[in-house]
């Protein structure tokens, strides 16, 4: 083989490389991207069924159950303003704590409850997880907006 | 077109990438509040328990409202520079001690009768207080945190710039450290007392 | 007064930093004699004030002084001495410090082991660190600075993270900062070699040892830091795809290569380009590794920091310093010639597929690392992207790999022929298939996957030896097997160990995976659980005080066929000074097997002393995951030591292969 046709083929042959890897990554992230959503936007239906993804928010105070098996729970993830029912089986973290914050995921079941594979609370003691405070936040803007809103027809009434 | 520029290229478009990841503080969460009347509360005084405070009181004047508990790590570090604001005696910093028994992991709520939280409460905050100093005008006390929801605060410490008519002008997360006093709070306390 | 000495001294160190990258530089390139001097007395001067800044720091923290603002963060006067000692790089500021200890000592180890280098190339490699170190230096000067004070002093400091306190934390960052720091050299040597234009296989001679101790010191940090996340974390997980694991691992992907690369580079006076964009590579990824975790930009378990100021000027240096490289490299790349010619079937066309696999796989882990942070720059929402999408691009990427480095060592240099090479190597092919499809009937269920990855392991093992015996049978003339097998040269050895490292590592990889079994149930006291053929009975619960915290500690007998093997003693602990509880899981290690338990938590917060929820787990050969990343350093090891890189009168000239005559004909 001429020098010329070993680079093409070396060349040619670092591209099929490289085209293997792109398809590997593409279907790699196809399925395995998982998006975040708060409760709220579960409860108005844009979270995936049958896809796992996350939610995150804060755990009501007293809402952990225990099954009788001891380590079948649930609990409640709220962001103050939807709540939604966690089922998980295991062991959950050393800073998972009712009233912290917390990210759990999993599916959502036909009966609305969010089955969670994976609780994770493993942020510093102080603060929550970023992704359960913008849930969080996302929530009081909208409190914030209605309560806007309800003044605004109040004044409009009084006038 | 030189190949080996494609590096460089690559390189720039990456730089540029974090340059804007950067600017986006997992921490920063935007606070709805800003700009709208602060939630209404009554809650009682640390310093005279059977005494209740509200927003309402300190209407007419600037007042900062600032989230503590002494389980809090980042509020120690923080407290040099709330006395230090307490001393200038610019506005009156209100307090609001958050679950200071229920935050606590190491204590567990069940185990208390209802009358001992509030006895706790009091001289855990007292305690504290007397060990680093009392910057406060006054505390009230948020045993169940369910005022500082309503203030949507993410954890503790976070520090809220309160003006005259009552409207949140200013949201802080996390310990207050001299540059964002000195460079935020100051200036915009400044603009408000006018 | 001990902490001003440290400021003091690091101030100094900045100034002697500054000298250090601008005069020797300058003077290799105007010719002057008595600026190229200063290199060497100015690099030794640099490490003396930064082991005077580093030994005051330690000093602080021995001694609780809590008026400076870092040990009061990150110490407590319970917190045990070896603990305070390694808390002085526990947080921000002091791992910085600690960072530019590992460059200093770096730089030193050059300027003392470079006698047989030209003036002027040592002037340039020590100009290049003095730089880099220069801006580490102001970095901590400016945003990080660990002899801050605390006016009026604390009374008491908060306390190392918890997470921190446990005796892998004391060597897994110095390890890893060696590693990553490490490449600054590599990177050192490559930026001299493009100012000065002497890209020859002496410059892949000298910067080899170099980059061959970087990545032992890597592969030992990356091992110690899984080991730790294996016993501390109380998952049992050894490897997580977490944002500051890849940080760590994407540098030791390119390391990889690089090292392999330089191999052609010496022998060959191939890849020259490549190697040196790899060794800019593999630095820059070390920087960027720092960056993502030191700025807090991905948010993770390890990322403690998060300052946005910090992150600005990071990413400032990081512009500058791999900027200003890689435009260099454009500017100087195309006037380097191409070096020996090679077949299409060779041992550089093997050593090139190895590393556009292992670069691919890089930025396929770049690429998950950094995609949710695109995303979230782009207003796009809040994802992750979680291990399956590692494990589904990497292990494809890597199983040829693997396959290659049975082959590649066989292959001759220029040309090799297929048929040459399958007749050599078919025995080792058969024994390795045999191995890969009988061996995973022994531990039950036969899966295909577990048996492509045994047949791979067993594949490097046989092919390992059989090129060990044709290397040996045919240079041996007349000699006795063992006596020439002594006179092969130790890089040879060293090759071969650290590539059965790797195939120890996939045993242990593959194994556990496919077998381990794991259970979470709830136990009263006198409960029996079985995993893995053993079982574990649960005696309850009982408290103890540890210095700086309280525990509660299980007691469970750890059972085989009825008989105990031994007592097990899992923690639950509370740290008093930051009120963070922790689980301290208990392991019965073993050859082929480890045991695990940890403690989740009482069904009943009111009664520790009753039921717990427990996990269980059962690991076969989870030991044998850092056992190969010991074998692979033990294999560098070997390699820098062998005989070629100590002799120290070498002539400097450039080997034949790659004459200007070669570099003009080939531009």
């Amino acid at each position: 083989m001429k020098p010329r046709h070993k680079r093409i083929a070396l060349i040619l042959a670092g591209l099929a490389i490289l085209a293997i890897a792109a398809t590997l990554v593409l279907n790699a992230f196809q399925s395995n991207l998982v998006f975040f959503f708060s409760p709220t936007q579960v409860a108005a239906g844009e979270a995936p069924k049958g896809r796992s993804f996350r939610i995150g928010g804060m755990v009501r105070e007293g809402s952990l159950q225990r099954q009788a098996d001891g380590v079948t729970l649930r609990f409640v993830v709220t962001d103050t303003d939807k709540d939604m029912t966690v089922a998980y089986k295991g062991i959950l973290p050393d800073l998972f704590r009712e009233g912290k914050g917390v990210v759990a995921q999993g599916k959502l079941g036909d009966d609305g409850v969010f089955a969670a594979t994976e609780v994770l609370a493993k942020h510093d003691e102080n603060y929550m997880p970023p992704e359960a405070a913008k849930a969080v936040g996302d929530a009081h803007e909208r409190a914030a907006a209605n309560q806007a809103s309800a003044q605004a027809a109040a004044r409009t009434l009084k006038q | 077109m030189n190949r080996f520029l494609w590096p460089l290229i690559g390189f720039v478009v990456l730089v540029a990438l974090l340059a804007v990841g950067l600017n986006l503080n997992p921490r920063d969460v935007p606070s709805p509040l800003v700009g709208q009347p602060a939630p209404l509360f009554a809650l009682p005084r640390l310093d005279a328990p059977e005494k209740e405070f509200s927003p309402q009181d300190m209407l007419g004047k600037p007042w900062l409202l600032n989230v503590w508990a002494s389980w809090c790590v980042s509020c120690r570090q923080e407290h040099p520079v709330l006395v230090e604001l307490a001393k200038r005696q610019t506005v009156p910093l209100i307090g609001l001690n958050y679950k200071e028994v229920r935050g606590d992991g190491g204590i567990d709520i069940d185990k208390l009768a209802p009358g001992n939280e509030k006895k706790m409460v009091i001289a855990r905050a007292a305690e504290w207080l007397g060990k680093h100093g009392n910057p406060y005008t006054l505390s009230v006390l948020d045993m169940d945190g369910r005022v500082g929801i309503d203030y949507g605060v993410y954890g503790v410490p976070e520090t809220y710039v309160i003006d005259r008519a009552g409207i949140i002008r200013m949201k802080h997360t996390g310990p207050i450290t001299p540059e964002v006093f000195a460079g935020k709070i100051l200036p915009l306390l400044a603009e408000l007392s006018k | 007064m001990i902490p001003e000495v440290g400021n003091f001294a690091l101030v100094l160190a900045l100034c002697v930093a500054l000298t250090q990258g601008t005069l020797p530089l300058l003077g290799a390139h105007l010719n002057r004699q008595q600026w190229v001097a200063l290199a060497r007395p100015a690099a030794v001067a640099q490490a003396l004030l930064l082991a005077i800044a580093f030994g005051c720091l330690t000093t602080a923290f021995v001694q609780n002084d809590f008026s400076v603002v870092y040990v009061a963060q990150h110490s407590n006067t319970l917190l045990p001495l070896q603990y305070r000692v390694a808390a002085v790089w526990g947080g921000h500021e002091g791992s910085l410090l600690l960072w530019v200890v590992m460059l200093v000592l770096w730089t030193l180890a050059v300027a003392l082991r470079s006698t047989q280098l030209p003036e002027a190339m040592v002037a340039r490699v020590l100009g290049v660190l003095g730089l880099v170190s220069a801006g580490f230096l102001l970095f901590i000067l400016f945003t990080s600075n660990p002899f801050e004070r605390l006016l009026p002093g604390a009374a008491e400091g908060r306390d190392l993270n918890p997470l921190l306190q446990d005796p892998g934390l004391i060597i897994h960052p110095p390890m890893l900062y060696m590693g990553y720091v490490g490449f600054s050299v590599a990177f050192a040597f490559a930026i001299a070699a493009l100012l000065s234009g002497q890209l020859d296989a002496a410059w892949a001679r000298w910067s080899r040892p170099w980059t061959t101790a970087a990545w032992v010191f890597l592969t030992i940090g990356i091992a110690l830091g899984s080991w730790w996340a294996y016993y501390e974390l109380g998952w049992g997980g050894w490897w997580f795809w977490d944002p500051v694991e890849n940080a760590s691992f994407m540098p030791w992907l390119i390391g990889t290569a690089l090292v392999h690369s330089l191999a052609v580079t010496e022998k060959r006076g191939s890849f020259k380009n490549w190697t040196v964009l790899l060794a800019i590579s593999a630095f820059s990824l070390s920087l960027l590794g720092t960056f993502l975790v030191r700025s807090g930009v991905l948010t993770s378990v390890h990322a403690f920091a998060t300052d946005p100021r910090r992150g600005i000027f990071i990413l400032v240096f990081l512009g500058t310093v791999i900027g200003s490289s890689l435009a260099l490299f454009a500017w100087r790349a195309p006037k380097v010639g191409l070096g020996g010619r090679f077949g299409l079937l060779s041992r550089e066309s093997l050593l090139l597929t190895n590393n556009v696999l292992l670069v691919v796989a890089c930025a396929s882990v770049l690429l998950g690392t950094l995609y949710p942070l695109l995303i979230d720059a782009l207003g796009a929402g809040k994802l992750s992207v979680g291990p399956p999408y590692f494990d589904a691009v990497f292990v494809p990427l890597m199983l040829p790999a693997v396959f290659l480095m049975g082959v590649a060592p066989c292959a001759r240099w220029k040309h090799a022929s297929v048929r040459e090479l399958a007749r050599t190597l078919r025995w080792a092919f058969v024994a390795a298939a045999v191995v890969g499809v009988g061996a995973p009937f022994l531990f039950g269920e036969w899966k295909p996957l577990v048996a492509l990855s045994l047949l791979l392991a067993a594949w490097i093992v046989f092919s390992a030896l059989l090129n060990l015996f044709e290397r040996v049978q045919s240079t041996r003339a007349g000699q006795p097997f063992l006596a020439a097998v002594r006179r092969q040269p130790r890089s040879f050895f060293g090759m071969h160990l650290a590539h059965v490292g790797i195939s120890v590592f996939i045993v242990g990889v593959t194994m556990v995976g496919a077998y381990q079994a794991e259970k979470d149930v709830k136990m009263e006291p006198g409960d029996t659980v079985s995993v893995g053929g053993y079982s574990f009975r649960f005696n309850g619960v009982r408290e103890e005080k540890g210095p700086n915290y309280r525990a509660l500690v299980g007691d469970i007998d750890l059972l085989k066929n009825g008989a105990a093997v031994r007592k097990m003693f899992p923690e639950k602990r509370f740290y008093v000074a930051s009120s963070m509880p922790m689980t301290e899981a208990a392991i019965d290690t073993g050859f082929l097997r480890d045991v695990y338990v940890s403690l989740g938590e009482p069904i009943d917060k009111a009664r520790p002393d009753a039921a717990w929820a427990v996990r269980v787990y059962y690991k076969p050969f989870v030991d044998w995951i850092w056992g190969g990343c010991v074998l692979m350093a033990m294999g560098g090891l070997l390699a820098i030591s062998d005989r070629r890189y100590r002799i120290k009168a070498r002539s400097a000239a450039p080997a034949p292969a790659v004459t200007t005559a070669s570099l003009a004909q080939n531009a």
